[in-house]
């Protein structure tokens, strides 16, 4: 019955060596990447660790997630079992947790067990579910399957050997089967339960066969983990603790100068953290079933770009190493390994995927890189983005309008100049604010809210120039980098401090771009003065308005996942219509884009369904009279998109609008 | 072999305004362009590069801070850039300014390559007059093809070239030798944008500057001296100020009915 150690270590050894070797290849390659500072503030990167990668708490935020949750810490419990079987199968009967204290083995013993039957089934509804309904198709791999059995081996063969064990003590102690059996179950209910039914005849070959077929199965494990994607189980943790401590919402900064490279062509212009991601994901598919480009049959597939990058690394890192030419283009249409320009392109930066990545990984900003790469080294972009990198550059709006005819969008009122010594807020009305024929109507009304509210506030009329968040977006950093830096300087001389914004692309480009030049400002979005205004009570509805019937609030990204303004809207609104504001399907950090962010505002959309259509047959879902936004880019995509749809009896308002309707009608 | 284009800043005349006193434009504060015409005519040189291999220059008449213009054209890849600047050139009407262009072109011509095809803008944007270039290839004597949006054909060694004129209504392809000098419209190609390191390293060139004693020119033949046409006025059309009528935002069917009216009223609505 005993294992041979001569055998067993030399075949243990070989396959730590295959292990050693293959995450040594692997760690070295994210050494290539370029040095960024991700150790700093250890607590809470302790405290994230914690929570998302021992606590899962992302992974359980999805229906399957206890399952995964299930195997993670069967893992872990499991750890301590194995430890055992090797160092047994090294030193026979020399090492063997039953020589612990009985009051400890006791315990110990009943967790390995029953973790052992619950990895067991959670493996078993894994396997059921990719083959009856997968998390995408793709997922239904022959990989999968293999590990799913590989798992599956361990646990019955450590039942097997457990019960055979069992068996083996009562008929040599002498015990009364029945009483023995009851205690044995007691300890270790499935282990002691299969004890019974073994026939006490073979008990050695039992042992035997399931000592090996543990053995093997996990030797096995040991050798494929890390050259698969299950190396994830070595690298999600680490990725956890080296994530991002501030939202992914802005973009580093570029070093404008000459023999400088711009954006990322080559995998070892990412970051090293960027290149971990790449191994640290599993491929689970949640980022690509909120990704709305993926989602509405676009080439563009967060989860593969992560993929590509991660065959890119292991394909072209020999010859990264060597200084050589890497052999598969980063960019481009070639295959596995390459991200496809209109992949690249198809990104409207929502932040869904990163939302949904239980291990953090950072799909957006990598999309970027790759979009700066071309921008600014290939000048290669989609000809439609011509004129608007012009227009910014030239008249600092998106439509290249005069910037003299800036604030004719208020001849009409009497709007102040903002001054540092009598305006408290500089009113930042945006380029959509300004020109935008629709969009006026929420500037209006917004400034009707403020002057009826009491607040003192001014604007920069025809000296405002465009936040730039388009063409950072875009990849254009270098026409952003002058944008930004003529912006910060002129709110620096003019003193400003407070911003209201009335659109979600200013606010998080004054907000969180702009800290990288320096400047601090207090931004606030109009939706979240507005519902401070009436909790202060210096705003006050008499009596709701029942004009905009039953409304439906649509988050935009910019404003909810990218900077967690989620309630502010919706009770302004509850505020204004008397009632709390319809929900969709998706909703709050699970919204899905208008289609309009990254700068897909500028560009054309021909394949698969527009986004914003889908958008709006979800809105419409609710049957409201009144789609409720915040943003004016989502307001132009749900008014196209209802046209599209030719829903003409429903509307859609901006905050600012409902809350004029109900205060000032 | 060298492609000679001739590029022009102008106001961004979608921001000009006019001193009603003085007659001219004012130009404090307001930025500065490339002439969009000439913009293709630099764009197609550049492909001519790309597909030829020749040289590029791109040579401008104006103030020292017509630089920029240099510049942004050493961003997309000429490979000489001239600015023509002196006193005596100011003031200058379009045969003045060809006189001193066609100066310069022949000193390319001499001094670096020889000159087989000029490129123009159909017109600028400011003066309008569509003058300039077909000034320069009269003083050059070479081959004029006006309104071009098509090279069909060029072949440099049999000294030929096949164009396409856009006219109105109508397309002409005509055949000319080498040398020859054209003026581009918008259609001929799209202009690419430029490349970072490009615009870093152009960034750094301090443009080379030919004034009157690099060109030797007689002064009566070049800036206002030289100039036998002057703007006597300028000045802006008044216009009668419009009127809103309804509100089409919150009531557009009654908003477009009421237009309706009014155009109808006005017989502007043919029935």
């Amino acid at each position: 019955m005993t294992p041979n150690p001569y055998l067993f270590a030399p075949l243990l050894f070989a396959s730590l060596a295959v292990f050693a070797l293959a995450c040594w290849k692997r760690l070295s390659l994210i050494s290539l990447g370029k040095p960024e500072q991700r150790c700093d503030s250890l607590g809470a990167r302790f405290n994230d660790m914690l929570l998302y990668a021992f606590g899962q708490k992302r992974v359980l935020a999805k229906p399957f997630g206890i399952n995964h949750f299930v195997i993670f810490w069967s893992f872990l419990i499991l750890l301590i079992a194995n430890t055992e079987f090797i160092l047994n199968g090294l030193f026979p009967h020399s090492i063997k947790l039953i020589m612990l204290p009985f009051e400890l083995y006791v315990p110990l013993a009943f967790m390995i067990d029953i973790a052992s039957l619950l990895a067991l089934a959670a493996v078993t509804v894994a396997a059921v579910r990719r083959l009856v309904a997968p998390p995408f198709p793709e997922a239904r791999t022959p990989e999968a399957f293999f590990i799913l059995t590989l798992i599956a081996t361990l646990m019955l063969a450590s039942f097997a050997l457990n019960a055979s064990e069992l068996a083996a003590f009562m008929l040599k102690s002498g015990a009364d089967p029945a009483s023995f059996l009851a205690e044995a179950r007691k300890v270790m209910p499935v282990s002691g339960l299969l004890a019974g039914l073994l026939p006490s005849l073979q008990l050695g070959t039992i042992h035997a066969v399931a000592w090996w077929a543990h053995a093997l199965a996990l030797m096995a494990f040991i050798c494929y983990l890390p050259n698969s994607k299950h190396m994830h189980i070595l690298t999600a943790i680490p990725n956890c603790f080296f994530q991002r401590l501030e939202k992914p919402n802005t973009q580093p900064r570029e070093d404008f100068a000459i023999g400088n490279t711009f954006g990322v062509d080559r995998v070892d212009r990412y970051s090293w953290k960027d290149l971990l991601d790449s191994f640290s994901c599993t491929e689970c598919g949640r980022c690509q079933k909120v990704c709305p480009a993926s989602i509405t049959g676009k080439p563009l597939n967060p989860r593969a770009v992560i993929h590509d990058i991660k065959v890119n690394l292991l394909e072209n890192g020999n010859a990264l190493k060597n200084g050589t030419a890497p052999r598969v283009p980063l960019i481009g249409e070639h295959g596995e390994g390459s991200v496809s320009e209109e992949s690249i392109w198809g990104c409207t930066t929502c932040g869904a995927c990163m939302e949904a990545c239980p291990v953090f990984i950072e799909q957006m900003p990598k999309i970027i890189e790759l979009r700066r790469h071309l921008v600014e080294s290939e000048a290669k972009f989609p000809e439609e983005l011509l004129n608007l990198f012009e227009n910014m550059e030239g008249r600092s709006n998106p439509w290249g309008i005069a910037p003299s005819e800036r604030a004719k969008w208020c001849n009409q009122l009497n709007v102040k100049p903002f001054d540092k010594d009598t305006t408290e807020y500089l009113f930042y009305v945006g380029c959509a604010g300004s020109f935008d024929s629709r969009a006026k109507h929420v500037s209006v009304a917004l400034t009707q809210l403020l002057d009826k509210a009491g607040i003192s506030w001014g604007i920069l009329g025809k000296d405002e120039k465009c936040c730039g968040d388009s063409v950072r977006r875009l990849g254009n950093e270098f026409v952003f980098d002058k944008m930004a830096r003529e912006n910060v300087t002129m709110f620096i001389e003019r003193g400003v401090t407070k911003v209201i914004t009335q659109c979600p692309h200013c606010f998080t480009t004054l907000k969180n771009d702009y800290r990288q030049y320096g400047l601090e400002l207090e931004v606030i979005h109009h939706s979240e003065l507005l519902r401070n205004l009436v909790r202060d009570g210096r705003l006050t509805v008499d009596k709701a308005t029942t004009e905009m019937g039953a409304t439906v609030f649509h988050d935009s990204c910019y404003l909810g996942r990218h900077n967690d303004v989620y309630e502010a809207p919706r009770e302004a609104l509850a505020a204004a219509t008397g009632a709390a504001p319809v929900e969709m399907e998706r909703n709050r950090n699970n919204a899905f884009c208008c289609g309009a962010g990254g700068g897909r505002m500028w560009m054309e959309e021909h394949v698969g369904e527009r986004i914003n259509i889908t958008r709006v047959k979800e809105a419409l879902e609710q049957k409201p009279d009144t789609i409720c936004v915040a943003c004016p880019y989502c307001m132009t995509m749900f008014e196209d998109g209802l046209k599209d749809v030719k829903a003409d009896n429903v509307r859609v308002r901006d905050v600012a609008e409902v809350m004029a309707e109900a205060i000032l009608r | 072999m060298l492609i000679v284009v001739c590029i022009k800043q102008v106001p961004d005349t979608t921001q000009v305004q006019i001193d009603p006193v003085t007659n001219t434009l004012v130009r404090d504060g307001i930025p500065f362009i490339v002439n969009p015409y000439d913009t293709h005519a630099l764009e197609e040189a550049l492909r001519l590069k790309d597909r030829f291999g020749c040289k590029v220059a791109a040579i401008s008449m104006g103030p020292p801070n017509a630089e920029g213009t240099l510049k942004k054209a050493l961003a997309l890849g000429v490979d000489y850039a001239i600015l023509l600047s002196d006193r005596v050139f100011g003031g200058a009407d379009t045969l003045a300014t060809s006189n001193v262009l066609a100066a310069a072109i022949a000193k390319l011509h001499t001094e670096v390559d020889e000159v087989a095809l000029v490129l123009c803008g159909k017109q600028t944007i400011d003066g309008d007059t569509a003058q300039t270039g077909p000034g320069i290839a009269s003083r050059l004597d070479y081959q004029q093809l006006t309104l071009v949006d098509k090279i069909i054909d060029l072949d440099f060694s049999a000294q030929k070239i096949r164009v396409s004129r856009k006219l109105e209504g109508r397309h002409e392809i005509v055949d000319a030798p080498l040398p020859a000098m054209l003026t581009v419209v918008r259609e001929l190609n799209r202009p690419r944008y430029p490349k970072v390191q490009m615009r870093l390293a152009a960034a750094e060139v301090v443009v080379e500057v030919w004034n009157n004693k690099t060109l030797q020119l007689d002064e009566q033949k070049i800036g206002l001296k030289g100039s036998p046409t002057w703007v006597s006025k300028i000045f802006s059309p008044e216009r009668d100020k419009g009127e809103i009528i309804g509100d089409g935002y919150a009531d557009p069917t009654g908003t477009a009915a009421l237009l309706i009216e009014k155009l109808m009223a006005k017989d502007m609505l043919p029935l």
